[in-house]
This record gives structure tokens, C-alpha cells and sequence, in this order.
């Protein structure tokens, strides 16, 4: 896809988190909005899945451990394939196979059920080191939320990929700025992220995670790293594309209203207008 | 009746030694098994296993937590880990993982739990672990294996490896006397081995108590009572048949375990009967207290684990009920 396709791709996304959450009553669109140019580029240009065959051996991994903006993960997941777009309406509804946080047993092309905050690295690094062992060249992708990286784990299962040389992980680390209880520098600040992913042998690359030529090239750069993981760290803007949504720490976790849904779905049909132009 | 002999001519080994054993054994026959541990690959007894096949080994260092995770990643990935380190720091320290990350997806990851129990003896209540059964038993899916002796814990292994999804494996670390070293022995997963016929009352015991309780049974046999005694080796699924069978016959029951008399193998006996067949039952392990440093086998007399203490509870229990009766 050229860059105005993955726009068009990412408003496609960024409707559908909001239309799913407002189908479930519930859920987390500020950082499934954050992180939907990432989802889309993941999905479409860097990951080698088969949709047709989600199993596949040596299919590129993603791991979401930031699992709560599974949102964002299915919507990409259904345009790519994996399974009807209709579906995304039964996101938390009792009996779906779209579950309010990943479940890898139910939801085809999800590699790693995910939802506890801190996680999903260490399940990516262990896949990483899998495929290393076994001298398989498929490449594992982890994303975490700024916040998360407060867990203790994420710098267990950092100083391992480090140790390792884990060349074949990428971790992303949406940088939306936004926890539950404030921005993260005043919760519990985890800058500087970049100083301490390096101290821990990371190749980092630092971002704008809504700038689809940055996303490339840093998507690219990783490639051509050997003998260390890389972390990109992707500054966005929490609930990125809904005015009322952006950059507001009360939109981490519930869903937008009958009033609110029609808000936030005419600011992406205006967005909508102005890229099809 | 079983054929032990003295319980001070038998030979003794602890089960992290059968547990390390096996993993060498396994790791010949299937490439895809790994082991992975935390620092503590001297004691969990799997040094064997690394120097056998360096690259199948992984220490993560002092990571339990990152540990577990990467186990599951690596099941995700078609290998067979066994991750191993003291009871304490998996089924406590690294509970949520275990559950979110490895029984939650039901990934085949088999957790060797050593050191658990007091028998951890002078490193004291840190480290000993009374409460892992009812932590492990209580997650879905999860398999719950406490050997009773080496022999059995390298069946064990084996019994984790042939089935497809969480086990864990519950191991000392004292060295305990070998009963099972015998041609005609068996592990059958879900299954509890009668070792002791006897028609007035039911042990059910676990792990290093399975031996205890033989030795129990044969002083209370002195005394005219005749006790059947049963190896529940596997807590989970636990074999409710012959759980309800026994009671039934006997029509009293005594459980007997190195863990907390709370959520163990004793919330599990009472669990089945008190669906299936009401029966009087007393639960013998560690009363709802932490432990404390000494010498393993000291410790198991002072909380009345040994054969000696086993005999007495059994005695005392009986003793009020007919006072009461």
C-alpha cells in the first residue's frame, strides 16, 4: 500500500474502534485510536501473516501486550482478512470470539492472548528466541504501552533480549503519553525511555507514530539491525482522529455514548474527506 | 498390604532428583524439549539436562516472572518447556503469569516446582511454600502432580510431557525413602494408588506423607485398626472415584499432606465427598501458619508430619469421636 491507501486503511480502523466500542458499551478507544496507524502498518505492509492460514509456521509474530486496545488489533486483523469486518460488532458481547482483551484460543490471528498489563514481552521474547533456536527467520513484534513499561517484567524480559541479542524482536512502545490516572510523567515517569532501552542493549528509534514515511523507515531500519532488538518508540497522540477524544485522559476506557458516537464518527468522515480528495 | 520394609533401610532420594533425571531421559527422545530456570539450575537438579544439551537450556537469571512468560512464548512456538525453580517463587511470585500467560492460552509448559513444602527446613518460611496446591489447583486446566518419591516423580515427567497443556510438578528438596523402585510399578495420571488395604478408615496422603502414612498405618494396625492407605500423587484431577470408593468402605477419613490443611489435598477429598459420599473427614498438614527454620525431618515431627505425628492425629482424632459417640 502507498501512503494515502494506509490513511484510507487507518480511517477504516480508527471507524471501527469507535463503532465496536459504542456496540459494546465498553472498552478502551484512547490508545486503540493511538496506536492505528501502527496496527495498520503492521498489518498490511510489515508482518508476513496469511490470513487464510493464521497458523502458519513461519508466520512473522505480533504480541499486543498492551492487550486492553484490542480494538485496534481486530480491526486491522478483519480488513486484513483474518475475519469478517461485521464481526467487530460483537466485540465484549457475551459468547464472541472478540473478546475485551485478545484471546489467542478464539480470535484467528492473534498470537498471544494478552490483557495483564506488563506481559506479553516476555511471551515475545521467548518467541523470538524459539525461532532462533530452531534457525527459523521469522521476526516477532511486541507492542506495550508507555505506562506499561512501569511493570517490572517488561525490564526482565528486556535485559533477556539484550542479553540474547535478540535481533529478530521489535518492540514498540506507544508513547500516547496518557495513563489511566494522568499523563505518565506525572504518575510515574519512565523517561527517558530511549536512555533506558539502550542501557539494556536495544538499537532504539524514536518516532512519530502517526507518520506513516517515519513508520517505514523505522520498520526498515530494525531490518537491518543485527545483534541487538530494536524499539521503536512511536510519540502519538491518545485517541488520535476524535477531537473530544484526544489527548484526554478520561477516554482511556469507556466507550463514547449514542451523542458522542455521532460526534467522533463525523470527525473521521471529515478526515475521511479531506484524504479522498 | 504393601512391601516396603523399614523405612530406615530404604534408600533415600528427594524428587527434584527424579525430576532432573527424567528431563535427561526426555530431552534424548524429543529435541523439543526445553528447560528453562532462574538461577537456581544447581538445585532444581536440572544440571544434568544442561550439560547434556547446553543449547535446550536457558537461565534466565533471577526473572521468574519474565521466566514463565518466555515459557509460554516458546510452547506458542511448538517447544516442550520445563521451567523450573522453588515452589515459592512460581506458584507464588510468578502466580499471575502462570495463570494469564501460561494456563489462560493453555500452553504446553510443564512447571517443575522444587523446595516446596516445609521440608525446605533452615532456610525457614521465605522459602517454604505451604500453599502452591491450592494456588495451581485452583487455576482451570491446570494439572497438579506431587510425587511421593523419586521413582514417581520421573513418571511423573514423563505423565507431563505425554499430555498436551499446563502440569505442574510438585518436588522436594529433601531426600526422601524410594518405595516405588519396584518392576511392577505405574504412574497413571488422575489415578490414586491403593498401597495399604483397609476397612476402618481412609489416609489419603501426598508426596513425602505417602510413606509417613504407610508407617502410621502399620502402628495403628498394631492397635487392631485397620487403615487403607492411598498415593494421591495427582491433586488435580483428582481420582474421585476411588476417593469416593474408599470412603465409602471405610466411612472415615483422614487426609495427609506437606501443605497448608487449607485449599490442599484436603480441600480437594473434602471437595469430592461432600458431593458424592458425606463422610467425617480430618485434615493433617500445616495448620494455617507459616513455617520456620530447622532441620527438615525435625520440622516434619514438630508439625506432626512424620509417622509419628500421622499415628498420633489419627489416634487423638478417633479417641474424641468415640468419646463423643
Amino acid at each position: 500500500m502507498n501512503i494515502p491507501e494506509l490513511q484510507k486503511m487507518t480511517l477504516n480502523v480508527r471507524k471501527e474502534i469507535i463503532k465496536s466500542l459504542h456496540s459494546a458499551g465498553a472498552g478502551h478507544p484512547g490508545g486503540s485510536l493511538s496506536a492505528a496507524e501502527l496496527f495498520t502498518y503492521l498489518y498490511f505492509e510489515e508482518l508476513h501473516v496469511d490470513p487464510k492460514n493464521p497458523q502458519m509456521e513461519d508466520r512473522d509474530r505480533f504480541v499486543l501486550s498492551k492487550g486492553h486496545t484490542a480494538p485496534g488489533l481486530y480491526a486491522a486483523l478483519a480488513f486484513r482478512g483474518f475475519f469478517p469486518v461485521e464481526d467487530l460488532m460483537t466485540l465484549r458481547h457475551t459468547g464472541s470470539y472478540l473478546q475485551g482483551h485478545p484471546d489467542m484460543k478464539q480470535t484467528p490471528g492473534v498470537d498471544m492472548s494478552t490483557g495483564s498489563l506488563g506481559q506479553g514481552l516476555s511471551v515475545a521474547v521467548g518467541m523470538a528466541l524459539a525461532a532462533k533456536m530452531d534457525g527459523r527467520d521469522y521476526r516477532v513484534y511486541a507492542m506495550c504501552g508507555d505506562g506499561e513499561i512501569q511493570e517490572g517484567q517488561i525490564w526482565e524480559a528486556a535485559m533477556f533480549a539484550g542479553f540474547h541479542k535478540l535481533d529478530n524482536l521489535v518492540v514498540i512502545v506507544d508513547n500516547n503519553q496518557l495513563q489511566i490516572d494522568g499523563y505518565i510523567e506525572d504518575v510515574c515517569s519512565p523517561y527517558p525511555m530511549d536512555e533506558k532501552f539502550k542501557a539494556f542493549h536495544f538499537h532504539t528509534i524514536s518516532i512519530d507514530g502517526h507518520n506513516f514515511e517515519e513508520i517505514a523507515a523505522a520498520f526498515a531500519e530494525a531490518r537491518s539491525v543485527k545483534g541487538k532488538p530494536t524499539v521503536i518508540l512511536a510519540r502519538t497522540v491518545k485517541g488520535q482522529g476524535v477531537s473530544f477524544m484526544e489527548d484526554e485522559v478520561s477516554w482511556h476506557g469507556k466507550a463514547p455514548n449514542d451523542a458522542e458516537f455521532e460526534i467522533a464518527m463525523k470527525d473521521l468522515e471529515k478526515a475521511g474527506e479531506a484524504l479522498w480528495q | 498390604m504393601a512391601v516396603i520394609g523399614n523405612i530406615n533401610e530404604l534408600p533415600r532420594i528427594a524428587t527434584r532428583e527424579g525430576y532432573g533425571k527424567a528431563l535427561v531421559e526426555l530431552g534424548r527422545q524429543d529435541k523439543n524439549i526445553v528447560v528453562l530456570d532462574a538461577d537456581l539450575a544447581a538445585a532444581t537438579k536440572t544440571g544434568a539436562f544442561q550439560k547434556a544439551f547446553p543449547d535446550r537450556h536457558i537461565n534466565c537469571g533471577i526473572a521468574e516472572a519474565n521466566m514463565a512468560g518466555i515459557a509460554a512464548g516458546l510452547a506458542s512456538c511448538g517447544k516442550i518447556p520445563f521451567m523450573s525453580t522453588f515452589a515459592m517463587f512460581v506458584a507464588g511470585r510468578a502466580y499471575e503469569q502462570v495463570r494469564n500467560s501460561i494456563a489462560y492460552p493453555h500452553m504446553n509448559v510443564k512447571i517443575g516446582a522444587t523446595h516446596a513444602g516445609i521440608s525446605v527446613g533452615e532456610d525457614g518460611a521465605t522459602h517454604q511454600c505451604n500453599e502452591d496446591i491450592a494456588l495451581m489447583r485452583i487455576i482451570p486446566g491446570m494439572v497438579v502432580i506431587n510425587p511421593c518419591d523419586a521413582v514417581e516423580a520421573e513418571a511423573a515427567v514423563r505423565a507431563a510431557y505425554e499430555y498436551d497443556g499446563p502440569v505442574y510438578l510438585r518436588l522436594g528438596r529433601l531426600a526422601v525413602p524410594v518405595m516405588n523402585d519396584r518392576e511392577d510399578y505405574r504412574f497413571e495420571l488422575g489415578r490414586g494408588v491403593i498401597l495399604r488395604e483397609g476397612k476402618d478408615l481412609s489416609i489419603f496422603a501426598t508426596g513425602l506423607c505417602v510413606v509417613e502414612s504407610l508407617y502410621a498405618a502399620e502402628r495403628l494396625a498394631e492397635e487392631g485398626i485397620d487403615a487403607e492407605v492411598i498415593n494421591i500423587h495427582t491433586i488435580k484431577p483428582i481420582d474421585e472415584e476411588l476417593v469416593t470408593a474408599s470412603a465409602a468402605k471405610t466411612g472415615r477419613v483422614f487426609t495427609v499432606e506437606e501443605h497448608s490443611v487449607i485449599g490442599g489435598l484436603g480441600a480437594a477429598v473434602c471437595g469430592v465427598l461432600s458431593e458424592n459420599c458425606p463422610t467425617r473427614v480430618t485434615r493433617i498438614g500445616i495448620e494455617d501458619v507459616f513455617g520456620e527454620s530447622g532441620p527438615a525431618l525435625e520440622l516434619l515431627h514438630k508439625y506432626g508430619l512424620d509417622a509419628e505425628g500421622i499415628y498420633q492425629k489419627i489416634k487423638t482424632a478417633i479417641a474424641q469421636q468415640s468419646a463423643v459417640s
